[in-house]
């Protein structure tokens, strides 16, 4: 192939050179070049290996269709995978580099693969290196496999932003038909979105031309982009709709060349798909070699980027549309024959052969001659094309019908989908004065479209037959040949669902573009049947790959799942908490920079021997309101909550209606007609929607109402044997005598200008006090108590040394010490099930026969012996030996005590309760231990802690 | 991202909705149910191929309510607030 720029012509600013480097060799290009026609103007030739066979490949089209010029693009250092060199635009000190090709395209070490063609057909890994064992060869399989390189430096920030909008009409492709549906729109005062993936508007005028209204298309183009605008539309370039979804929803990559791209999402009223179509090539014998291209794309290689793709070419082509081609070359200097199977074609002043076909390709870098009726005619580069695909994807992906149209040897959309229109190419109006027709009707025009010389377009389909000898290629990014087709028939793969998935045929980052309708046409020849019977595959977004960051937007890092942070947060790091996330909240894990576990153990161990500060405030508050909040709550709940006198707590479970413990926590009774749930930090949204919807379904939402406070308060707790000591030397006002406030009772009282709320609940098992302010008073509360701490030996605690307090007391952690199939009488409590006559949430589900089976997992305490470490939580507690062994339940919790010096655990085991003193086998990613079974609480089972 | 209408705030994304589940009659009480009657409610579906009845919460303004949606479709067929008794 000897491609090369001419001396004049193109769209591109010859003043401004820019230097460039493929696989390493430096070249130099014009702004305005994409990579691809800068490739070309330097005549190169081979672009990359193709993916199995890596066979020479070179660049066969000009835009997003493009299946072989596939490249790795380093700007500023940063390298990106992949991309397509027909779209990206030249940038001055870009490093491109091919794919799949070591170490170069042109040179590639890879390259006799090609030989071993005959057992790598497609799916040969379905049958091959498959002994001794398929792992001995997949990693070298795998290795090889794939395109591109990943560049671990590129990480680009988080700042696409996503754009919502709306407006009366969006038009998807700015060519002869959707600039005419965007003037019809425009001029009624509708506001239209005028989108096209390309830099600049006018699609295939801009390499074709065309007088429209009797003047240049361009004039007749600026004066719409003003109409449009005037309407208060917009017209977008370098936008890329790449989607549609439920509810019309239209998504459209921009990229914005000084800015981060960004992400469209319109919600029009109505769409006008004017796509445009994609050339086919024709399927003869190797014609996937360098220098063989879509004659449409050399055509706008010549016009757009002053480049002529050779100087002998060879025009094969079974319609009308590529005679333009060929004449316009010729124009420019190149030697030019024409190939055509029909009988007859468009004049030409060129030498026409017809009622031929090519035979075959001679040469293997690069096109040197082709072979036609018994003779070869030399030349350097084969333009084919084998008719027009419209681009209905878009129409396709919204549920739109197809049928193939043998006039125009066309897959063209049939049918309506609601609120969508094609027109132009895309829906097989493949004339200048056909798709400014049908434009103009897409955008409700009244009065005559816009005028152009009438034109034709005739074509003879040339599908692929069953018979056809040679290689030849159908999707030239996977490689895959009318051979493989044939193989996939034989074997059975007829649908083209199977086809498909059996060869990879139309499943590379082309996604099929220039393959897929002549797959189906091969299919069809091969079993007997029409293309309409055969079919498509099911057309997916997005329509061209969209970087992940674009779809992600601004939710990355922090923002993908934002935690929940407390009020006192910036206090807790000031004295040094190393926070961590539970439940969705960030809390402090302990304090300060010593090893952690010493850390802990010594907060945990000070707890109970002195007094210990924790903030709580993460706890669920809900409140349940009014006359019927009694009903309400006693429904919701497994414990009854009517029977709770005011200024008293009660703890309990809720259930799910499957009876499963889905939270437990504490209930405070405010008033007679109010009440304070406290559930588990994490699941206080489950909690509060739950309550919600059964105070709309089964009870009179006026008279009660569900309230979440969580945010609203801030809670302290104060730990520890020395708790009330603390409390009464921090000079709150509140009178403290057990009495006046007992275990599980609480009272009200004022703190610094605001509400306080003492209660006398444990998580620790010690005399505990937990005070509630206003959030806004969370700091000055904090100081009061924490100030005090050291006078008694006291300190700050987190959350791991609670966690080790609450289990040395055998208080569960619901989903942690119990799972999903946990119910009230497997944690011990059956006092509800058994004596509450009320209806109330999983009450039912109690007594199934699953809820009473003897073999249920019941919550336990486990020992190990003196001096051993800790269970592993998780370990399994088995019965029998060798492949009789089985589990009988696990370990969930599981801490060095350091109040008793030695390890605790819980678990669930089956008929646990039953087999308290049993010794049993734990077992661990291996290694087996033995524990003795026992009861859940390990410290102070008489509860004198509480009052002590 | 289909569009649904809240009785109370209109046509709204889908992301601001929370299925619910099919409308069931609870049985009860608990002492005349069947294990099978309670299994049924527990855990079949009618799980209809076309129009299907609905209960959705909107998140947004936290209400309740029924809608009927044409499962092989996405269309909206109908959509309306649960019944309130009368002041």
């Amino acid at each position: 192939m000897t491609s090369a720029r001419l001396p004049t012509g193109g769209a591109l600013d010859r003043g401004r050179p820019l230097a460039f480097t493929f696989d390493g060799k430096p070249h130099v290009g014009f702004a305005g070049d994409s990579i691809a026609s800068a490739l070309l103007a330097n005549g190169v030739s081979i672009v990359g290996r193709s993916f199995k066979y890596h066979r020479p490949r070179g660049i066969w089209g000009a835009w997003t269709e493009e299946p072989n010029a596939i490249v790795d693009v380093t700007r500023n250092g940063k390298t990106t995978p992949n991309l397509r060199a027909t779209t990206e635009a030249l940038e001055n000190d870009m490093a491109v580099r091919s794919v799949n090709a070591a170490p170069t395209a042109a040179a590639d070490r890879a390259a006799l693969i090609d030989r071993l063609a005959p057992v790598l057909p497609a799916g040969f890994y379905y049958k091959t290196f498959l002994w001794p064992r398929w792992e001995t060869f997949e990693g070298s399989i795998r290795a090889m496999a794939g395109l591109g390189r990943v560049d671990p430096n590129n990480r680009p920030p988080a700042g696409n932003p996503q754009i919502n909008a709306r407006c009366n009409l969006l038009v998807v492709g700015a060519g002869p038909a959707g600039l005419a549906a965007a003037a019809a729109a425009a001029r009624a005062g509708r506001t239209v979105f005028l989108l096209d993936d390309h830099a600049e508007i006018g699609g295939q005028l801009l390499h074709r031309g065309g007088a429209i209204e009797g003047s240049d298309w361009r004039d007749w183009a600026r004066d719409i982009v003003r109409a449009v605008e005037a309407a208060g539309g917009r017209v977008m370039t370098r936008a890329t709709a790449y989607g549609v979804y439920d509810g019309d929803l239209v998504c459209a990559l921009e990229q914005r060349m000084a800015e981060p791209d960004a992400l469209w999402r319109i919600r029009p009223q109505k769409i006008v798909i004017s796509a445009g179509a994609i050339e086919r090539p024709l399927i003869i014998p190797d014609n996937d070699r360098p220098g063989v291209m879509s004659a449409d794309a050399a055509l706008v290689y010549l016009e757009r980027f002053g480049v002529l793709v050779g100087k002998r070419v060879v025009v094969a082509t079974n319609n009308d549309s590529a005679h333009a081609v060929a004449e316009t070359l010729a124009e420019a200097g190149a030697e030019v024959e024409i190939v055509d199977p029909r009988a007859s074609g468009v004049a030409s002043t060129l030498r026409v052969t017809h009622g031929a076909a090519i035979e075959g390709v001679v040469g293997s870098r690069s096109v040197e001659a082709v072979r036609i009726g018994g003779r070869t005619h030399d030349c350097d580069a084969l333009l084919l094309s084998g008719g027009w695909s419209p681009t209905v994807h878009l129409y396709a992906q919204a549920r739109g019908r197809l049928r193939y149209d043998e006039t125009r040897a066309a897959l063209v959309p049939m049918g309506r989908v609601e609120n969508m229109t094609v027109a132009g190419a895309a829906n097989g109006a493949f004339t200048l004065a056909d798709a400014l027709c049908e434009g103009h009707d897409a955008g409700g025009g009244e009065g005559p479209a816009p005028k152009a010389p009438a034109g034709q377009y005739r074509i003879e389909a040339s599908w692929p037959k069953a018979g056809d000898e040679g290689r030849r290629w159908i999707d030239f990014q996977n490689d895959v040949t009318l051979k493989d087709v044939a193989l996939a028939a034989r074997e059975g793969y007829v649908s083209v669902e199977h086809l498909k998935r059996y060869t990879t045929l139309g499943m590379a980052t082309d996604q099929g573009k220039t393959a897929n309708v002549n797959a189906i046409a091969a299919m069809a020849a091969l079993t007997g049947r029409t293309i309409d019977e055969t079919g498509t595959t099911t057309y997916r977004p997005p329509f061209v790959p969209i970087p992940m960051g674009v779809i992600a937007g601004r939710r990355r890092g922090a923002l993908v799942n934002p935690l929940r942070r407390l009020p006192l947060e910036a206090e807790h790091r000031a004295d040094g908490a190393q926070m961590r996330e539970y439940g969705g909240w960030l809390r402090p894990a302990w304090y300060g920079p010593d090893d952690p576990q010493r850390a802990i153990e010594r907060e945990a161990a000070r707890a109970r021997e002195t007094v210990a500060l924790f903030d709580g405030s993460s706890l669920g508050k809900i409140e349940i309101i009014g006359p019927d909040a009694a009903k309400l709550a006693d429904f919701h709940s497994y414990n009854r909550l009517s029977t709770l006198s005011p200024g008293r707590i009660r703890y309990g479970f809720l259930l799910q209606e499957s009876g499963v413990v889905f939270d437990d926590g504490v209930t405070l009774r405010l008033a007679d007609d109010r009440f304070l749930f406290s559930c588990s930090s994490g699941h206080t949204d489950a909690v509060r929607m739950r309550l919600e919807l059964w105070r709309q379904d089964r009870f009179d939402a006026r008279r009660v109402v569900v309230h979440d406070t969580t945010a609203q308060w801030a809670t302290l707790t104060v730990t520890g044997p020395r708790s009330r000591d603390l409390i009464e030397a921090a000079g709150l006002e509140i009178t403290l005598d057990d009495q006046s406030l007992p275990h599980m009772a609480f009272a009200t009282g004022a703190f610094d200008g605001g509400p306080l709320r003492i209660a006398r609940v444990s998580f620790t098992g010690d005399r505990s006090y937990e005070f509630s302010v206003p959030a806004s008073r969370a700091a000055s509360l904090r100081t009061r108590l924490a100030e005090k701490l050291p006078a008694f030996g006291g300190g700050l605690m987190g959350l791991e040394a609670l966690m080790i307090l609450r289990a040395e007391k055998g208080f569960i952690v619901v989903g942690k010490d119990t799972d999903g199939t946990t119910m009230p009488h497997d944690l011990g409590v059956v006092g509800p099930r058994d004596s509450r006559a009320d209806e109330y949430i999983g009450k039912r589900s109690l007594l199934m026969p699953v809820a009473t089976d003897p073999r249920r997992k019941q919550l336990v305490g486990l020992s190990v012996a003196p001096g051993e470490a800790p269970l592993a939580t998780g370990a399994h507690v088995t019965a029998g030996a060798g492949r009789a062994r089985s589990s009988q339940g696990y370990v969930t919790s599981s801490y060095f005590s350091p109040s008793l010096g030695r390890p605790i655990a819980l678990g669930l085991i089956e008929a646990g309760l039953s087999r308290m003193g049993e010794a049993v086998s734990v077992y661990h990613l291996g290694p087996e231990r033995s524990a003795t079974i026992m009861s859940p609480v390990a410290l102070d089972p008489e509860g004198t802690r509480l009052h002590a | 991202m289909q569009i649904f209408p809240c009785p109370f705030c209109g046509a709204r994304d889908e992301s601001e909705f929370h299925y619910v589940g099919e409308p069931k009659a609870r049985p009860e009480p608990a002492g005349s149910v069947s294990d099978g009657e309670w299994t049924n409610y527990l855990w079949f579906n009618a799980n209809p191929k076309g129009e299907a009845h609905e209960i959705w919460l909107h998140l947004t303004c936290m209400e309740m309510f029924a809608m009927t949606r044409d499962t092989a479709t996405n269309a909206v067929v109908a959509s309306e607030a649960s019944a309130r008794p009368a002041p």
